[in-house]
């Protein structure tokens, strides 16, 4: 019998009930919380006369919502300035305290985004099951974890019963092989990755992880190539357990204390896939060609190198992917065989579950150090990902470094990702952005996103157009 | 959840691949804290000219006449025909509730992003997958048709054409049976309580940290 997959490892260990038709109960280890997907659920919960089957396996935080700027975050939950907005994170503070779920409210040092403190808080750990009623749940893959997005209806059963109905998905093993060069982050691996199998690629597999340039990324360089994945289609990615692994997660606050470090250790360290495990589909890319990446687009997969031209549709023989390529372009204000160096944008924007975590803080201030933000750039603001995250770079002067080159340097949350809140584009603006998709209008209505690495991010706003970061 | 009952409904034809759901219901919507209200607000960018907030009395707001939801050959439109990956993004299940909100009862495409699909069978809406060449002329002929309509017939998983042709439709046996019967998932899990408290049990004893 050929071995186990990591995806098999993880959902094995999960299941309460196998239904015998390619789905199966399986318990989840961790829910987390917040104030957008889960208000409905709550409601349904307390409509059905029912409580969480098991409060402590949830942790819960507003982030889609809450403001950035320092004077409206200052005033509290009352002094957000949405009346809409102020409700739902309302909504969530009412709902934690009356079914005792921990929550770090808005102005806690640990609040941030789900994705970010769920790992900083060792809430996340491997080997576990990881819901969030959002789609970058992916992001904990990173850990060895099998982690996932469910909508609210998932949301209230896993409040109630602790557990999900699944269906098994086939297992993806993407290798990144080779060493990749400087100047190439886990963002523009995954960006690459995306661009070849497409945003469909992944769909209805689970996504493995590794390969040599995978091994090398750090455990927050790994967060950013899962929390990628539903990208391409996946809603989970994984990576197998390491030694980085167990280092990232020791100490922290709701990792296994002394009396089990040790038997969770061992534990942990059979989360990897068996030498001679089959996968259903497997694809390599060569990580020693890749470059800089920057979508040209309105969905993940429209991406090309730096240092290469807008697409030409009239190239591509598809006519459904033509037209495609065509309202693209159009609604992105581009033309065909422009030079990426060519594009200039009018707002930066670094930050996001896939992009906020200190290394990415560090990464776009080693750019920004001594220079300044370019004149035509209208705004150009940095997001932490947590309380955390901001105290952490604070320490380290890099909120400094950002306000003397004319970036803003704002208070944990999305923010302008999905610019649910009050950052957003203005119609017909063009952002160089570290979050997670160029949809039509996700940074605001008309508003056209590039998605970039936090470093690439940082060169944008420091030249006022696209430049490879190697260049600057 | 109203059980999902045999019906004839107009085809309106969403003709993109790649259809999100932040174009389906976007962001400031999300806001709201209930369930239903979000069908005025379906595909809010590409429907009205303005920019469409919570809280707006949308009867007034200008309608932006190319788009397919505002022709009147489909208004009351049951069944959206869309092309493949629709639904990808974001997991809000704010979609399927605006879909389901507008009147939308089936959507026919070549294939779903998972977390969408898995959303919409929570919601009574159903996602049927069909080959590209079969939704391809479907696409067709419902653009050659003003009136189309398609009976979509769950027990049989059948789909019937205006001219008495049958295509047929792949679906997982629970879900069709939690749809026709209109069952809750919740109450439906809560049944196997024992093997919940059995597991617990016995991961306790394999892996106490996470307890």
């Amino acid at each position: 019998m050929a071995g186990k997959t990591l995806y098999d490892k993880l959902w094995d260990a999960h299941v309460v009930r196998d239904n015998g038709d390619g789905t199966a109960l399986l318990y989840i280890d961790r829910h987390l919380v917040h104030e957008v997907t889960s208000p409905q659920a709550f409601e349904g919960l307390r409509i059905a006369g029912r409580k969480p089957w098991r409060v402590d396996a949830n942790l819960a935080t507003p982030d889609h919502n809450v403001p950035t700027t320092t004077k409206e975050r200052h005033s509290g939950v009352e002094g957000i300035v949405d009346p809409i907005s102020r409700l739902q994170v309302e909504t969530l503070d009412q709902n934690c305290e009356e079914f005792g779920i921990t929550e770090f409210k808005m102005n806690d040092i640990r609040q941030g985004i789900v994705h970010v403190i769920g790992p900083e808080e060792g809430a996340t750990l491997p080997g576990m099951t990881v819901v969030c009623g959002d789609s970058h749940t992916s992001t904990h893959g990173a850990f060895g974890a099998l982690a996932f997005g469910i909508g609210t209806s998932e949301v209230e059963h896993t409040l109630a019963t602790q557990c999900l109905v699944q269906k098994k998905s086939r297992a993806m093993l993407v290798s990144v092989d080779g060493k990749a060069p400087e100047g190439v982050t886990a963002k523009d691996i995954v960006l690459a990755v995306i661009g070849k199998i497409g945003t469909a690629g992944g769909t209805g597999f689970a996504i493995e992880f590794g390969g040599e340039a995978i091994r090398d990324l750090s455990i927050e360089g790994r967060m950013t190539l899962c929390n990628m994945a539903i990208e391409a289609g996946a809603r989970a990615g994984m990576v197998a357990v390491d030694e980085k692994t167990i280092d990232y997660v020791k100490g922290r606050p709701y990792a296994p204390k002394e009396e089990y470090w040790e038997q969770a250790v061992a534990d942990w360290q059979t989360l990897h896939s068996d030498t001679d495990a089959q996968f259903d589909e497997v694809v390599h890319i060569d990580a020693t060609a890749l470059k800089p990446q920057v979508t040209w687009g309105t969905s993940p997969e429209m991406v090309v190198d730096v240092s290469s031209k807008v697409p030409d549709p009239a190239s591509i023989d598809d006519s459904v992917k033509s037209d495609g390529m065509k309202k693209a372009l159009a609604y992105m204000g581009l033309e065909a065989n422009t030079p990426i160096t060519d594009i200039t944008v009018d707002k930066v924007f670094i930050g996001s579950c896939t992009n906020s975590r200190i290394e990415d803080m560090r990464a776009a201030a080693t750019v920004a150090k001594g220079r300044k933000v370019a004149d035509n750039i209208k705004l150009a603001m940095v997001v932490p990902g947590s309380g955390l995250v901001k105290q952490q770079a604070e320490e380290e002067g890099l909120d400094k470094i950002f306000v003397e080159a004319g970036f803003e340097w704002r208070e944990p949350g999305c923010s302008m990702c999905l610019a649910m809140n009050a950052d957003r584009l203005e119609p017909g603006e063009r952002c160089a952005s570290t979050s997670n998709r160029n949809f039509e209008g996700r940074q605001g209505q008309g508003g056209r996103t590039h998605l970039v690495s936090p470093a690439m991010a940082a060169a944008a706003a420091i030249a006022g157009h696209f430049i490879d970061v190697q260049d600057l | 959840m109203d059980k999902f009952t045999t019906f004839t409904g107009i085809v309106a034809p969403m003709d993109r691949p790649n259809v999100d759901t932040d174009a389906i219901i976007p962001k400031q919507f999300l806001k709201s804290i209930k369930r239903s209200g979000f069908g005025p607000n379906l595909f809010d960018e590409w429907r009205y000219l303005d920019h469409g907030e919570p809280g707006m009395d949308n009867s007034n707001r200008p309608l932006n006449s190319d788009f397919v939801l505002n022709q009147e050959r489909y208004t009351g439109a049951q069944v959206l025909l869309a092309r493949e990956n629709f639904g990808c993004g974001s997991s809000r299940e704010h979609a399927p509730w605006a879909l389901e909100d507008f009147g939308f009862k089936v959507i026919i495409a070549p294939s779903f992003a998972d977390i969408f699909f898995n959303n919409s069978f929570k919601n009574g809406l159903l996602p049927i997958i069909l080959d590209a060449d079969v939704v391809d002329a479907l696409f067709k002929e419902v653009e050659a048709t003003p009136g189309y309509s398609l009976k979509v017939d769950l027990e049989n998983q059948t789909i019937s054409k205006p001219n008495g042709n049958d295509i047929s439709f792949d679906i997982d046996e629970f879900r069709k049976y939690r749809l026709i019967n209109g069952l809750d998932d919740i109450g439906l899990t809560l049944q196997q309580v024992d093997d919940i408290k059995a597991y617990e049990a016995k991961r306790k004893q394999q892996a106490p940290w996470l307890f």
